[in-house]
Formats: structure tokens, sequence, C-alpha cells
């Protein structure tokens, strides 16, 4: 795996080239430390997620295999839906799971790690 | 910050928290929170203690808030520490570990204890209450070490006690002071009945015994009653009332009789200072169950929010024992007295007995044995006092006497008036539910506790729950609380006009379906997207555009995901019959791949669990075996007897038709999970009646049963038809399953689906009609035409490995 400075000094982690993310379905996907669930809308927008589940304490779970509906994600264990764009937890599940920006560059995926 | 009001909450437990639950929804700002608990975990559900000791629920399952719901409303938890002191002049709260934290409003909630009986030998290690997490850990450790164990109390709590440790294995007593069970919520016939029932299971009941002593030297041995006879023991477990936790109030100058006294808005006698739940006395009362404190906790937080309310005057309490099976419920005045009469009808064969208690022709009580759907209105009825109608005496004479009429009687839902309390635990109402259900699109139970708390404590009001989705909701309520069936939030269309505009309109992919027949929610949901990927393909097998994404993840991975995010392997053993040689690569597989499990399943195949994801194409390539469709909505197995090839009493070739009907109709699409059983005989070694079609094997050729199932809801398969040959029972089959592929909605079971359309239109269509049997078997063919083995087709693709498994790049 690449890293490299990128503007404002984020550190980018490569994840993988842009065609290996179908889209509408998620991949597990490890940036340094922490497994991302990242996720192609079909408008071509990407999200990556934490993959954990939002109430990992109860449900450990995973969220990469979920159903992709707009800008929505319905988690492939319990049903709950939550927003990809922000991570928060639609009514009446609540809770918010850790978002993760994503840089596409050359055909190239990247995380941006703190 | 420093202009909210400081709020000390003593006591994490059921009443304390939902009173907090209530404060926050009236004034989400208006309190900076401190809470205090002596228990080492969150707040949880103390009423189903008795089902984590049953088995049914496990710690995790009782846990109502989790530590995530305090930091996520910036509460400040304290926990494993005790408030030791209040101070009322200083307004401040001191730990047993020395914190310190001043209040504006403290609430106490200490709740109770148990009674422990002031006997010689009440303090050996062996002898503990039921009242704790502790208490039901060091009851589950206590039977795996010991086999007696001897209950003293035979009250609600005892009973509940006693049962559990029943359940973990132990040889159980329960030693009751009086002379019936359940004294203060039974009537003598009601609760003769209750010891018969349990003397039946197995439970060991001695009434009218006093406890003198507890025998023992190092450890608990036995006890010893005031007439001179001894029972062996090797725990017992005193559950003989509770005491309210009151002494920190005392010890704080708080006025305090059996309780902590208070007023009709739960003030306590120092300024600020309130109390609510178990610990209090109330106009003389204690009470040890839930939804009095929930009353309580309810009037205390408007009053402390300054919304209006009338204060709290006390409850008519009513108790539902909780043992699994069991239906024993009583509310109100249950006892007669000289100036009340009563209605009792008593059922000795069926074994049930109501009695509804009259004061000047008003109910004002009563006891429910061995059937509860009454409990709601005999509740209703109590605390209304409300005149004897002879509808009422109607519902309470003819209900439950005659048969068939259960379905119609139902809960009783509908007659409820809006203001009618469903949940007493959580004081849900009628009115809130059924409008949540119209307004806010609620569809299942689960959505509803989550909304309103309904169904959360004690679970008892969840079948009229169910009752009140299938009233609102109509047919399109599918009972199993899973998805509205055909139909979801995106669209207004029911599922056979959902499979006709597919029909009419020749759609062949889901993004096309939904942008033509105008769903709300372009890219639709998790419900009706795998919904309408079915119905396009069960009508186009040919043509119909296949959407991965539009399949639930089992069926998109062919693999069942499992809670961590692994996955289950079950490959395709025909019949359930397997050789040395197959087992040997099976066993080699699973060493290879670290699999931490391997269980057989119900359905006679072997379960690798705990296979992680990026594994499983090679798990599948070095199986080399076809897929099992264990995670499938189509055929998983047919489970064979040995049949006429081993048995003695074998008449047909079970495994043989079995495997044939395997390998015919596996990977097939259904509406839902399919399984199979071929018998050789009507002894039915492979379980035939619980099956989707079941298989029954006689001298003269085959019976065929169709809608069985043993899942979540019980039934028994009918009798389809018997035929002669095994060609006949082939086309038949195919028949059947095309039948329900085409009619079916999508996640209805076929038990579900044969009441639904009834047995009588599947026999005409599959049996009687043998041009429409040709066609649908004709159509059937041309579906299993279509079809490959999913882990093949993986394993040979390296795109599919790369962008479904996570395959990883070196």
């Amino acid at each position: 795996m690449l890293a490299k400075e990128e503007g404002g000094g984020a550190l980018l982690v490569e994840i993988g080239e842009l065609s290996a993310f179908p889209e509408r379905m998620g991949r597990r996907v490890r940036a340094k430390d922490t497994e991302l669930a990242v996720f192609r809308l079909s408008d071509g927008r990407m999200f990556a997620l934490e993959n954990r589940h939002p109430n990992a304490k109860k449900h450990p779970g995973s969220l990469a295999e979920g159903i992709v509906s707009g800008e929505f994600l319905y988690d492939p264990l319990y049903d709950w839906k939550i927003r990809l764009t922000d991570g928060v937890v639609q009514a009446p599940d609540e809770g918010r799971v850790r978002t993760f920006p994503l840089v596409v560059k050359d055909g190239k995926v990247y995380a941006a790690g703190e | 910050m420093t202009n909210k009001t400081k709020l000390v909450l003593i006591g994490n437990g059921m009443a304390g928290v939902q009173t907090l639950e209530h404060i926050i929804k009236l004034a989400p700002e208006k309190f900076d929170v401190t809470i205090f608990g002596k228990e080492p975990h969150p707040n949880y559900n103390r009423i189903q203690l008795s089902y984590v000791l049953e088995g049914s629920k496990t710690m995790e399952d009782i846990i109502l808030n989790d530590y995530a719901w305090y930091e996520e409303r910036g509460i400040r938890l304290v926990v494993g520490d005790e408030v030791v002191a209040i101070d009322t002049e200083r307004k401040t709260v001191r730990t047993a570990a020395g914190l310190e934290a001043s209040y504006d409003v403290a609430i106490l909630a200490t709740g109770s204890k148990p009674f422990r009986l002031p006997i010689p030998g009440a303090e050996l290690p062996g002898v503990i209450g039921f009242r704790e997490i502790a208490d039901c850990e060091a009851m589950m450790d206590a039977a795996k070490r010991y086999r007696s164990a001897a209950v003293i109390g035979g009250g609600l709590l005892g009973l509940e006690a006693a049962r559990g440790l029943q359940q973990l294995g132990m040889d159980v007593t329960v030693v009751h002071l009086m002379d019936r069970l359940m004294e203060r919520q039974l009537d003598a016939p009601a609760a003769g009945m209750l010891r018969r029932e349990l003397e039946r299971r197995g439970l060991n009941v001695m009434t009218g015994r006093k406890t003198e002593a507890v025998l023992g030297e190092e450890r608990v041995a036995g006890l010893r009653f005031a007439d001179g006879s001894t029972l062996a023991a090797d725990l017992v477990v005193m559950a003989a009332g509770i005491v309210p936790n009151a002494e920190l109030a005392k010890a704080s100058g708080i006025e305090t009789g059996r309780g902590i006294r208070v007023d009709d808005f739960l003030r306590t006698s120092a300024e600020g200072v309130y109390a609510v739940g178990e610990c209090v006395e109330h106009r003389g009362v204690t009470y040890g169950l839930v939804a009095p404190l929930y009353e309580q906790g309810a009037v205390l937080a408007k009053h402390l929010c300054g919304a209006e309310t009338e204060g709290y005057i006390g409850s008519v309490t009513s108790t539902k024992l909780k043992i699994s099976g069991m239906d024993v419920f009583s509310a109100g005045e249950f006892l007669d007295a000289e100036d009340t009469e009563s209605i009792v009808v008593k059922d000795p064969f069926k074994n049930t007995y109501k009695k509804v208690v009259l004061r000047d022709g008003r109910v004002v009580g009563g006891v429910l044995f061995g059937d509860a759907s009454l409990s709601t209105q005999l509740t209703k009825w109590s605390k209304a006092q409300a005149a004897l109608t002879p509808e009422m005496h109607g519902e309470l004479v003819g209900g439950g006497g005659c048969c068939g009429g259960g379905a119609a009687k139902g809960t009783g839902v509908a007659a409820m008036a809006d203001d009618d309390i469903v949940c007493g635990c959580a004081g849900v109402t009628k009115g809130t539910i059924v409008g949540g259900i119209r307004e806010q699109g609620w569809a299942s139970v689960e959505q509803i506790k989550a909304c309103t708390n309904a169904t959360r404590s004690c679970g008892g009001c969840k079948p009229m729950v169910e009752e009140l989705l299938k009233l609102t909701l109509g047919a399109s309520y599918d009972g199993a609380g899973a998805a509205p069936a055909g139909i979801c939030g995106c669209t207004t269309m029911g599922r056979d006009e959902i499979v006709a505009a597919i029909r009419e309109k020749r759609l062949t992919h889901v993004r096309e379906a939904m942008a033509v027949l105008g769903w709300s929610q372009p890219e639709g949901c998790s419900k009706c997207r795998p919904a309408l990927n079915y119905y396009i393909g069960m009508l186009w097998p040919e043509d119909a555009d296949d959407d991965d994404a539009s399949r639930f993840v089992n069926e998109r991975l062919h693999a069942n995901i499992q809670k961590d995010g692994t996955f289950s392997v079950i490959p395709r053993i025909y019949g359930g019959v397997t050789t040395a040689k197959e087992l040997k690569k099976i066993a080699e597989v699973a060493e290879k791949y670290e699999v931490p499990m391997v269980k057989f399943t119900g359905g006679q195949r072997l379960d690798l669990l705990g296979v992680k994801k990026e594994d499983l194409p090679a798990v599948w390539a070095e199986l080399d075996m076809p897929s099992g469709y264990g995670y499938g909505k189509s055929l998983r197995t047919v489970k064979t007897c040995v049949g006429s090839t081993f048995c003695r009493f074998g008449t047909q070739d079970s495994m043989g038709m079995g495997i044939a009907l395997e390998k015919k109709f596996e990977r097939l699409n259904m509406p839902a999970k399919f399984k199979m059983a071929v018998n050789g005989c009507p002894r039915n070694c492979a379980e035939s009646g619980t099956k989707d079609l079941g298989i029954v094997g006689n001298d003269g050729g085959w019976e065929i049963y169709v809608g069985g199932n043993g899942g979540i809801k019980l039934r028994g398969a009918d009798l389809l038809c018997k035929v002669k040959t095994d060609e006949e029972l082939i086309e038949i089959s195919g028949a059947f399953i095309q039948y329900y592929r085409e009619t079916g909605k999508y996640l209805e079971r076929t038990s579900d689906w044969v009441e639904r359309i009834g047995l009588d239109a599947v026999r005409a269509a599959v049996v009687d009609d043998v041009e429409g049997r040709k066609a649908l078997n004709e159509r059937v063919e041309q579906a299993l035409a279509q079809l490959e083995d999913p882990w093949k087709r993986v394993v040979d693709s390296e795109t599919l490995q790369e962008t479904l498994f996570d395959k990883v790049h070196s």
C-alpha cells in the first residue's frame, strides 16, 4: 500500500483501483488500523464508513454487504438505515457511524486518515 | 451548562431511568444529569431476569439502555458505587468511594431488596436472593455444580426463580409459608390449578411450611421446618417478598415508613428530594410490580418539567406470571368478599379458569388461568370499575370456550378505545400505536418497540401489538414482522398489481421496474428491491437481468452472514447421504481454513461456521461440491429417512427419491426458503409434517403433504393428495413448486400461503387440472434450465472474487 502526502497534510492511503468498486455493492477494505466499508453510489460518488455496526457493543456486524439505495445503506444484518454521507442512523434506530473522506485520483481510490 | 438544573438520580434501575426518559422527552435541555448505580451494569430489565435464568434470553438481550445511550445524552453515569449519604441542607450526595455531587433535584430510585428471613443460617454461602444480575449468575453457577435447590417463597418471584433453576437442570422444591401458591394474586381454585400444573412439570411444591433454620456448616445443606422435618438442598433462594431500600433516606433524615414516604407528586419530606419506584410508600402502599412504577415515573417527570399532571393516586395492579407456556393472570380485587359476587367459568377439560369479581354489578378484579387472552379487558374493566354488560359477559363466558373462534376473537384489541393502555409497562395506548402505524408507517413490532417502548419490558403485550398491526394494515401485514409482503413505503402498489405490471410491461430489470412503476424513492429500499428482483426472475426466467445489488447479502454472496460478519458454508449433500471420502474432504477444508465450528444442521447437512469472507471462494474451490443453498430463498434440503434400502419397516426408497427431487429442484428461486422431506413409511422419521413439501411412502405409493412449518409459526402440513407412481410424485411436486412461485408473496412461506389462498385452490391447480399441471411443469422446467451453481461461477471468475469477496491484492 502507498502512503503519500496530500495538500493540507492529510495522510492518504491507497485502497484500490476505482474499477474494483462496483456500483451499489460495498467492499471491505483495510486502511491502516481501521476496517472500512467502501461504497460507490449509482451517481458515482464514493463514501467510506467504519465497517462496524453503529451499535457495535450489541451487534458486532459488518456494513459493507448492505443494500445501497441512493445515498442510504440498509445494514446487512439488522436492516438499520444509515446515511452514507454523514453516517447518521435514520429513525426509528439511532446512532452514528464514523465516516472517512475518500479521494479518487488517476483511477485509484485513497482514504484520508487523521 | 451552568444554568441547567442539576439532577442527581440515585439508582440506575428501571423506575429511575424510565422517569429520566420521560424527563428527557419533555424537556431535553433542562437538566444536567448524574446517575449513581450500585450494580456494575447499565440499566437492564430486571423483570426479564427470569428469562435469562430460563435460558430464553441472554444478559445482553435484557439491557434496556446501553452505555452509548447515556453518553449520547450527556448523562454522567457512575456505576459500581453507592450513594451513602444525602445532605439535605447543603443539597449534596456522597458515595462510598468518596465522590460528591450537588443537586437542585435528587430522585431516589433505590428499589428494593429481597426479604431475608431472620433465621439461623441465613448468612451461609449458597443462600441467595433473586433480584440482580449477580443473583442470576450465582444460580447459573450453582446449577453447574449442585443438584438440588430450595426456593423459599411461592409467590411470583419464587415460582419464576424455581422454574428457571429447574430449566437449568436442578431438582427444585418450592417451600411456601401459606397454604396456597401466589396467595396475593390468586384465589384458591386458581392456585390449586397452578400447583398441579407446576407439579406436572416436575417441580416439588410444599405449602404450609414455616422455615425455621438453614442447615449447613460451611455451605448450605438444607432447611429445617417448624414441624421438625427437614429438606436437603445445595442452594437456597430466598424469594419471600421484597423490602423497600429506604435506609439511605432514613439515615439522611427523610421521612420513611415501610418505604420512603411520598405525596401524590412523589415528593419526600426533604425539599428537592423525590422518590420513585419500589422504594416508595405512597398512601400507605408499596408496590413491587413494574406498571405502578412507570405510572409514578410519568407523574414525576411531568411535575419536574412543569407539565400539567393531576398527580399519582395509586395503581390497580395486575399480575402476569412469566413462565413459558403458562397463562396466569390476576387484576385488582380477586378474592371474594362479603359484598362481592363473582362470575366463574371453569373448564376442567381445557384446564382453564376465569373469574370476574363484581361489586354492585361493577367489575373490581379477577383471575385468569390457562387462557389469559382476556387480560387486557379485565385490567381495563377493573380500572374503570365498569358495569357488567351482556357483551362483556359474552366475552367472558364465550371466549375460549368454543373451538374455531380463535382467529375472530384474537386478543380483543378491536374493541379497545383509543386511550386504552396496550403496554402497561411503558404506558402506551392503542391510539398511539394505531396513529404511528397510519402516520409514521410503522410496520413491525420491532419498529413500534423502538418508537414507543411498547413490548420492551415484559413483552406480554406483543400479541396485542401484532393484532393492532394486522387490524390496521390488513392484508399487507405479513405476521412475521419482517416486512409488509410485496409492498413497502416506496410504492402504494400491492404484490398482485406489481406482478401484473411486470408481466404486461415486460419489465426485466429492477431499476427499470422502479422507474416505470413510479417508485417514490428512486432506488427503492431493502424491502422492495429483493422482492422486485424475485418477481422479475420468476416471470422472465430467460430474459430477466438479475440484479446482484438488489439481493440480500446472503443471496449475493451465496453464504449466510453471521453476527460477527463471518459466513457459514453448507455444501450440497443430496438427501443427506454422504461418503467417508466426502467427509474427509470437508474435514480437511475445515482444518485448513481454521473453521471455528462444524455443525450438523436441522436438515441433515454439515455447516462450516465462521468462514472469513475473503476465504469463501477458496473454500468452495477446495470443497468442489455444489452450493447447499443454506442461505437462499430456494430449496434448502430434502431430509430423508433410511427407507427400504436398510430399514426393516421401509416400504419405499426414500433416500433415492429424496436425492432425485433435490437434484431436480435445487437452485430454483422461490418466494421464501423451501424445505422438503421424503419418508419411506408413515413413521415419518424425516418429519414431513413440518415441511413445505413432505412426502410419505406407503405400500401402494406416496402421500404428498404441503404447507407444514416447524419455525416461527408451527403448522402441521395438509394432505394434498396420494399418488401411485414416482412419475406422478415428481410431476405434482413440480407443479406445486411452480404454483407457489407464481402466486406467493415474496418472503411468504408456504404455511402462510396455503392458508391465504386455500388448500382447495392449490389442489385444483396442481392436482385436478391436468392440463394446468402440465403447463406449470413446463414453466418450472424452463426456469430450471437457466440455473448454474453459484459457487462455481465465483470460483471461475477473478473479477467476482475481487469485487464481491474483497480479494486482497498483494
